[in-house]
C-alpha cells in the first residue's frame, strides 16, 4: 500500500472513532504496552507506515516515519558513526520510532545529552479531525509557534497520531570506558553528583545496590584524561549499560510494581536501601507493593514525582499530580483532542 | 508588521477605566510600583525592537510572587489585557505594550533564591540577569549554559518566554534544554509548578510548552535552572575565508569529522568590518567571511580538538587560522561577535535583525539570494550566523528618517524569512515571533496549524487577554496578509535552476 493510502486509512479510522464515540489506541511495536493505567480502545497500528524519509549526516538530523523499526534507525545512524543521543530503551525487538518518541523514554545517556523531548525537532501528525499538521521542523532551532513537537514526546499517543518525526542526532563517541566502584548507597549518591559536577565527559552513572558504574564517552584523549583524573580500572563494558537501558539487569527481574522516582539528584535515599539509582542521582527505581501516594509523598518532598512504571494494577493511577497541574493537563488534552479520540486511560484515569 | 485595526478588534477590550484599575493596584502595590502618567510610562514604550513604540495604559512593577498573583487576579477580574516584560531586550517586539492594557514588569523580582552546588541547579527569580547566574555560581565551578548575546542585560524570565539561544546552542542547547522547573502564574493568578527537580515529570511536558510561549499563556515567577560544570579550558579558532561559500562548506566538514564544537559562528565581510571598526576585536578586515570555532573540555581534549578542527579548516580552504593563546584573547574574539548588532547599528541609524534558521546545506543558496536582494531593495545587509545551528542573523541596515527605507527594510526582512521557510527552515530560531514576524507565521503554518496554536492558547487564556496581537496570528490576519502558505522544503518554483 502506498503511503498516501496508509494515511487515508489512518484518517478514516480516526473519523470513524470520532463518529462512533469510540477511542483509538495508537501502537507501533507494542513494546511499551506495560506502561499506563490500562490499555483501552481500538488499535491503530503504525507498523505499515515505515521508512527513513530524510537523513543527511552533516545536518545532524534524521526524519523517519512513525512505524520505522527503531533498530533500523539506530543501524542507519551507526553506519554513519552517529547515534540517537538519548539512548532510547527498546523494551523489545519490535520497538518503533514513533513509539520511542510518543513514550518519551530515554536511556543512560539522558542526564548528559538530554531526553527524547530535548532532541525532537519537529513532527508531522494527524489530529483528532484527521487533519495533517506539521510543527517544528528539520532545523536545529525553531521557536515559531508553540512547541507542539516536544509536547507530543511522552504523550503516549493521547494527543494525536505522529506520522513522522525529525530528531537531532550526534556523532558517536570515539571512546567509551566504564569504571565500577564498590560502595554503599550514600557514598554512591554523593560520588555520582560530584562526578556530574566535574569537567569530565561523564555520559552515564548507575548504582545497582553494590557498585557504582560510571561511563565516560568522548574523544580518546578526553576519556583517557578523565580516567586519570578520577582513577580506577576501566573496561569497555557495554552489556551492563544495555541491561540497565533495557531493564534486563537482575534488579529489574522481580515481582510487584516497579516505581520510578524522579527527584533532586542529591536527595537522600536511605528510606529505600535497595533502590537502583541512575542519571547522576535524579532517577531511582524501586520494587515495592506500597502505595503510590506514599512514594509520591517521598519524591515530592525532594522536588519530584513518583510513577508506577511497570506492574501497575490495571485501572489504578500511575501518578498523582497536584490538582491545578492535573487540571492544566486536561485543558491541553481538550485543546488538541476535544473529542477524546486518542488514548483512553493511558496517562491518567480519563485519558 | 504592527497591529492592524482588524486584528485589535478581535481582542475584547475591557470597559474598566484607568482610574479604577490604578486604585485597585494601589491597594496591593506601593505608589512607585504603579506607573500611570505618560512621562513615567514612556521608558516602557518598546523593547529591543524600537520601530513600533506603544504606551501602555498602566505599568505595574510587583516586588514578589504574591503581588504578581494579585496583579493577575485584578486584571482577570476586570478583564484587562496584560503584557509581560523582563529586561526589555527582546528583538521581536514580544514585550511591546498594549495601549489598552497593563504592562506587568518583572524586573523587581531579581533574587537568586538558592544555589544547589551538589545537585547542580539554581533557583532564580525571573528578573535575574542571564549572566548574573553564572557569576553567582562561579565559585562552585558551575555555570548556566545558554548565553544570548544580550546576556549582560537580558533576564531569565524573558529567556524562558522566548526560549533564548546563544552562541553555544549546538553543544549545550537552548533555554528549554537547560531549565528544570518553573513556578507559573496562570491568567487567574494561580500558581502551578511545571517540571521538577528531577529529569522526568509524568504527564504532558507543559514546561516545554510554556518555554518560548512569548507571554501568551502566563508568566513565570521562579525558574530552576540546570547548572553545568565549567569546562577546564576553552579555546577559539578564528578562520578567514576568501569566499563565503567555502566558509559554509567548512562548517559541514567540521560536523562530518565528528566534531561538535562548543560554538561555531560565521560572519560575512560587512559584519567583520563593522565589528572591527567598532571594537577592534582583531578580525580579518578584507576577508569575505570568517568562522569562530570554540572547543572546550580538559586541556588535553581541547588541544586535540583544536588540532583536528584546524586541519579540517585548512583543507576546506581557510586563508588564515588564528588560535586564541589565552583567555583574554578568547574573550576579545567573542566580544567582537557579541557586539555585532550594535556595531552594525553604528553604520546606519537603524537595523532589523532577522532570525531565520535553515538547513545548513542551503546556506550558499540563501546567502546568494540575500545578496541579490540587496539590489532589489536598495539596502545593505550584513550577515551574522550561528553556523553550527543553521541560525541566520541577517542585519538589514537602514535609516528610518530617509524616505521609504523603513518600508523597504520591512519588505526585505519579510522576503528573507519567506526564503528561509522555502528552503525548509523557519522564520525564527531564537528571537521569537513577537509582532515582528507575525505575518510570516501565516507563511510557515497553514490555517489548521495556526488553529491548533489558537486552541492551545485558549486552554490557558480563552479571551486572548495575555500579550494580545503577538506570536500567533489570528486567522483573519492571515487572510488579510494574503500570502500563500509555503509548504516547508518545497520550493515555489522547483523547476527554476537555482545556481
Amino acid at each position: 500500500m502506498s503511503d498516501d493510502n496508509i494515511i487515508e486509512q489512518f484518517k478514516k479510522q480516526i473519523a470513524d472513532a470520532k463518529q462512533n464515540s469510540t477511542t483509538i489506541r495508537i501502537r507501533g511495536g507494542g513494546t511499551k504496552d506495560f506502561y499506563g493505567v490500562s490499555l483501552e480502545g481500538d488499535l491503530l497500528e503504525t507498523k505499515s507506515y515505515s521508512g527513513i524519509s530524510e537523513y543527511e549526516p552533516t545536518e545532524l538530523v534524521i526524519t523517519a516515519k512513525s512505524g520505522t523499526p527503531l533498530k533500523l534507525i539506530e543501524k542507519t545512524l551507526s553506519e554513519n558513526n552517529q547515534m540517537l543521543a538519548f539512548e532510547p530503551p527498546h523494551m523489545g525487538p519490535e520497538a518503533s520510532f514513533g513509539g520511542c518518541i510518543a513514550s518519551g523514554l530515554s536511556g543512560p545517556r539522558r542526564a548528559s545529552q538530554g531526553a527524547v523531548r530535548d532532541l525532537v525537532l519537529g513532527v508531522r501528525m494527524l489530529n483528532s479531525e484527521g487533519i495533517d499538521l506539521q510543527f517544528g521542523g528539520k532545523v536545529m532551532k525553531n521557536v515559531a509557534g508553540f512547541d507542539v513537537s516536544r509536547l507530543l514526546a511522552g504523550s503516549f499517543g493521547t494527543l494525536g497520531l505522529i506520522l513522522e518525526c525529525s530528531v537531532k542526532v550526534l556523532p558517536k563517541p570515539e571512546s567509551e570506558r566504564t569504571i565500577f566502584m564498590e560502595m554503599n548507597q550514600e557514598s554512591a549518591l554523593k560520588k555520582m553528583n560530584q562526578m556530574a559536577g566535574m569537567s569530565i565527559p561523564l555520559s552515564a552513572t548507575c548504582y545497582d545496590g553494590t557498585q557504582l558504574a560510571a561511563r565516560l564517552s568522548g574523544s580518546n584523549i578526553a576519556v583517557a584524561t578523565a580516567l586519570k583524573k578520577i582513577g580506577g580500572e576501566s573496561t569497555d563494558e557495554s552489556s551492563f549499560w544495555h541491561s540497565i537501558k533495557e531493564h534486563t539487569h537482575a534488579f529489574f527481574n522481580s515481582e510487584g510494581c516497579l516505581y520510578r522516582l524522579s527527584m533532586n539528584p542529591a536527595a537522600p535515599m536511605n528510606a529505600y536501601p535497595t533502590a537502583l539509582i541512575e542519571w547522576n542521582g535524579s532517577t531511582r527505581w524501586i520494587w515495592n507493593n506500597g502505595s503510590l501516594s506514599e512514594h509520591q509523598a517521598f519524591a515530592n518532598k525532594h522536588g519530584g514525582h513518583a510513577v508506577a512504571f511497570r506492574g501497575n494494577q490495571p485501572g489504578r493511577n500511575i501518578c498523582e499530580l497536584p490538582k491545578a497541574l492535573h487540571a492544566m493537563q486536561v485543558k491541553v488534552k481538550d485543546a488538541l483532542d476535544p473529542h477524546r479520540v486518542f488514548g483512553e486511560k493511558r496517562l491518567f484515569s480519563e485519558f | 508588521m504592527g497591529h492592524s485595526e482588524k486584528d485589535l478588534n478581535e481582542y475584547p477590550i475591557s470597559s474598566t477605566d484607568k482610574k479604577t484599575l490604578v486604585k485597585a493596584f494601589l491597594s496591593i502595590l506601593s505608589e512607585e510600583s504603579v506607573k500611570h502618567e505618560t512621562e513615567d510610562l514612556t521608558p516602557f514604550e518598546c523593547d529591543g525592537l524600537s520601530a513600533y513604540p506603544q504606551i501602555p495604559m498602566i505599568a505595574v512593577l510587583p516586588e514578589n510572587e504574591e503581588q504578581v498573583c494579585h496583579v493577575m487576579k485584578i486584571c482577570n477580574d476586570y478583564k484587562v489585557p496584560v503584557v509581560f516584560r523582563g529586561a526589555g531586550t527582546g528583538l521581536s517586539g514580544g514585550a511591546i505594550p498594549y495601549d489598552r492594557g497593563v504592562l506587568l514588569v518583572l524586573t523587581k523580582l531579581k533574587s537568586i533564591v538558592q544555589i544547589d552546588p551538589l545537585g547542580r541547579s539554581a533557583v532564580v527569580q525571573p528578573g535575574v540577569r542571564n549572566a548574573a547566574i553564572s557569576e553567582a555560581t562561579k565559585p562552585y565551578q558551575l555555570y548556566y549554559a545558554p548565553d544570548p548575546s544580550s546576556q549582560i542585560a537580558c533576564s531569565i524570565g524573558g529567556n524562558v518566554a522566548e526560549n533564548s539561544g546563544g552562541v553555544h546552542c549546538l553543544k549545550y542547547g537552548l533555554t528549554v534544554n537547560n531549565i528544570l522547573k518553573v513556578r507559573f502564574v496562570t491568567i487567574e493568578g494561580e500558581i502551578v509548578e511545571l517540571g521538577s527537580e528531577g529529569l522526568d515529570t509524568p504527564g504532558y511536558d507543559l514546561l516545554a510548552l510554556i518555554t518560548g510561549s512569548e507571554g501568551l499563556l502566563g508568566v513565570v515567577t521562579e525558574v530552576t535552572v540546570k547548572l553545568l560544570p565549567t569546562p577546564e579550558k576553552a579555546q577559539v579558532i578564528m578562520a578567514s575565508f576568501d569566499d563565503v561559500e567555502k566558509a559554509g562548506l567548512a562548517v559541514a566538514d567540521i560536523i562530518a569529522a565528528g566534531i561538535i564544537p562548543a560554538g561555531l559562528e560565521m560572519m560575512d565581510k560587512k559584519a567583520i568590518n563593522a565589528v572591527e571598526q567598532f571594537i577592534g576585536a582583531g578580525y580579518p578586515m578584507g576577508a569575505e567571511a570568517m568562522l569562530l570555532c570554540e572547543s572546550d573540555g580538559s586541556s588535553e581534549e581541547v588541544e586535540s580538538e583544536i588540532a583536528k578542527t584546524s586541519e579540517v579548516l585548512t583543507k576546506a580552504g581557510a586563508t588564515e587560522i588564528t588560535v586564541s593563546t589565552d583567555e583574554a584573547q578568547r574573550l576579545k574574539l567573542w566580544a567582537g561577535r557579541k557586539s555585532a548588532f550594535p556595531a552594525v547599528g553604528r553604520v546606519l541609524p537603524d537595523y532589523f535583525c532577522m532570525d531565520g534558521t535553515i538547513p545548513r546545506k542551503t546556506l550558499p543558496r540563501v546567502l546568494k539570494r540575500i545578496a541579490e536582494m540587496e539590489k532589489e531593495f536598495q539596502l545593505q545587509c550584513a550577515n551574522v550566523f550561528h553556523a553550527g545551528d543553521g541560525n541566520l542573523h541577517p542585519l538589514i541596515m537602514f535609516d528610518a528618517n530617509e524616505g521609504d527605507q523603513l518600508h523597504r527594510a520591512e519588505l526585505y526582512g519579510a522576503a528573507i524569512l519567506e526564503l528561509c521557510v522555502e528552503v525548509g527552515g523557519t522564520i525564527t530560531g531564537e528571537h521569537g515571533v513577537g509582532i515582528e514576524k507575525i505575518n510570516q507565521m501565516c507563511v510557515q503554518f497553514d490555517n489548521h496549524e495556526i488553529q491548533t496554536f489558537l486552541d492551545l492558547k485558549s486552554a490557558f487564556d480563552p479571551d486572548r487577554r495575555l500579550n494580545p496581537g503577538k506570536a500567533i496570528p489570528t486567522l483573519n490576519r492571515c487572510a488579510e496578509f494574503g500570502h500563500m502558505h509555503v509548504h516547508r522544503g518545497e520550493e515555489r518554483f522547483p523547476d527554476i535552476p537555482r545556481f
